[in-house]
């Protein structure tokens, strides 16, 4: 990414707190500024509220203290502009691929055949053209995902947030997901949140890296300044990105040896 | 339940049929050597004879008895969807109805029989039982069907398709469209697991008042028939009725479980074959 002046900060989330009605606090003076355009990827170990932190932004739940705002806007509603990706598919089974990305649409009033170009055109984006008619358990984990990312793509959203999408695939569809993910956020040139655990797969996506301690969770630590060039099979096997990953790795190892007493 | 299979091996359907035969053989074997008289056991080849030689009669009170399981059946869909969906939509109506049709449900409707038959005309008596016993799981299986959405899928539809406003009448209208576009194709499954159960039930529930109502005469189901063949000792009728009422019973099943592969055969997994 050329380095200009900086992106302007598409959601903010400032002094949230979040404590659950059975009393675990899981964020505490958590402040994060999205930027427009930007890949981050929210690193952390299991439980920190990593997704919690989407379901604030998605408005999916509420802070208990702290903002959630969109500085860029002056809509109050932005649930039309957010795709959102859970980490199995969560298709509907008795749906037909192209009916499970209508989903969005139709719960906006859009009819099946206003919708229809826009279900291709998102089931193109991931490759999916000829399965349209395809019924989810006849996919395998990888389609099903590929399907799960054409729904949320299918509102054209400028903000994607994804929760551990690939958690549960094997290496090598991840691989290629990872790619294709990259080459969907340019083409959009949508801003993305992904939620990981994966020291390896923030280091190959991200563009800015936040590391959250254990719960209550909170942003620890910043990554920026990713080396640059293309991402694919020589950047995956390459210097550049070993070394990316054990400073990643370092910061995670420091962050949980301070919260250590 | 055994899930329907696609495609089964001619042994599934040649073996069974292969030890009925062999049992009506023997049946018919041991009557004739050993001179059984009819109103003990009759043979079968007796109780085909006279299946043809009532058959006006009996033909009657099948078509009695069907109709009344049948009404039985939809009424208890009717009864039991619109419950549980009426239950799903508000909380409040939950808490205050469920624990009646408990109520209904573990009071053996057979002791209910005698008071229905006070209250009402006798066909109205027999239908109100037969609904009553197929109405719960029904109710019970929609109930959990509505409510096994996939949590995931209820937070994409509050993501997409919330309302803008927090009225009364904007929530509610929210909540038909989850169960419209969400809940009701994921009880499906739950629902037609229910509508087998109740079927069976629902002719349980037609002969028990039929036998209840007893003597009354007109309109006599095949319960009926089955009483009074014992009444005038014609044992080889009393056979022929209950040959056609466990007809009745398998021919419900086989409709139901078509119904249900052919509801399901695109997506679910208790009938789309694993192997490929």
């Amino acid at each position: 990414m050329p380095m200009m002046q900086p992106a302007p900060t598409l959601v903010s989330l400032k002094g949230i707190s979040k404590i659950f009605s059975n009393g675990v606090t899981a964020l505490s003076g958590f402040d994060l500024d999205i930027h427009a355009g930007e890949f981050i990827s929210l690193l952390g170990p299991s439980g920190c509220g990593k997704s919690t932190v989407l379901r604030l932004i998605a408005g999916l739940a509420e802070p208990t203290a702290g903002s959630v705002t969109w500085p860029g806007s002056r809509d109050s509603d932005h649930r039309g502009e957010i795709g959102f990706v859970f980490q199995d598919a969560t298709l509907m089974p008795w749906a037909n691929v192209a009916d499970n990305v209508w989903l969005p649409l139709r719960l906006r009033g859009v009819s099946r055949r206003d919708a229809q170009d826009r279900i291709v055109e998102s089931l193109a984006l991931v490759g999916l053209n000829d399965f349209a008619k395809a019924y989810p358990r006849e996919l395998s984990g990888g389609m099903r995902m590929r399907v799960s990312i054409a729904r949320a793509l299918s509102l054209k959203p400028r903000l994607l947030l994804m929760d551990e999408p690939f958690a549960a695939l094997d290496e090598i569809a991840r691989f290629r997901l990872n790619d294709d993910l990259l080459r969907l956020q340019s083409e959009l040139r949508c801003t993305v949140v992904f939620v990981t655990h994966s020291v390896y797969e923030s280091a190959y996506l991200s563009s800015r890296i936040a590391v959250m301690s254990a719960r209550p969770g909170r942003v620890v630590a910043a990554i920026e300044g990713m080396p640059p060039g293309p991402r694919a099979e020589d950047f995956r096997t390459g210097a550049a990105y070993a070394q990316l990953c054990r400073r990643i790795s370092q910061v995670l190892l420091d962050q949980t040896a301070e919260e250590r007493p | 339940m055994a899930p329907v299979r696609t495609q089964s091996s001619p042994l599934k359907i040649v073996l069974p049929l292969a030890v009925f035969a062999a049992a009506v053989a023997a049946w018919e074997a041991i009557v004739r050597l050993k001179g059984i008289p009819p109103y003990i056991l009759p043979a079968p080849s007796l109780i085909a004879t006279t299946m043809v030689a009532d058959w006006l009669l009996l033909q009657a009170s099948l078509l009695t008895t069907l109709g009344t399981t049948l009404a039985g059946l939809a009424l208890a869909v009717v009864g039991g969807v619109g419950l549980a969906v009426l239950l799903s939509l508000s909380r409040i109506v939950e808490y205050s109805l469920y624990p009646f049709a408990v109520v209904l449900q573990v009071t053996p409707v057979i002791a209910i029989a005698p008071l229905l038959l006070i209250y009402m005309p006798q066909d109205v008596a027999v239908l109100a039982c037969a609904w009553l016993v197929a109405f719960f799981p029904v109710l019970s299986n929609t109930m959990l069907g509505l409510q096994s959405v996939d949590r995931n899928l209820m937070e994409l539809f509050e993501l997409y398709g919330a309302p803008t406003s927090q009225s009364p009448l904007a929530r509610l209208g929210a909540r038909l469209k989850a169960l419209w576009y969400l809940r009701r194709p994921a009880a499906l499954p739950a629902f037609l697991a229910g509508l087998r159960i109740a079927g069976g039930l629902s002719l349980i529930g037609a002969v028990v008042a039929e036998m209840a109502a007893g003597s009354a005469g007109a309109g006599s189901g095949l319960a009926y028939r089955i009483i009074e063949s014992q009444y005038r000792l014609n044992i080889p009728r009393l056979f022929a009725a209950l040959v056609l009422l466990a007809a009745t019973g398998i021919g419900l099943f086989l409709a139901l479980a078509a119904l249900n592969h052919l509801l399901l055969r695109r997506w679910h997994e208790s009938i789309v074959r694993r192997d490929r």
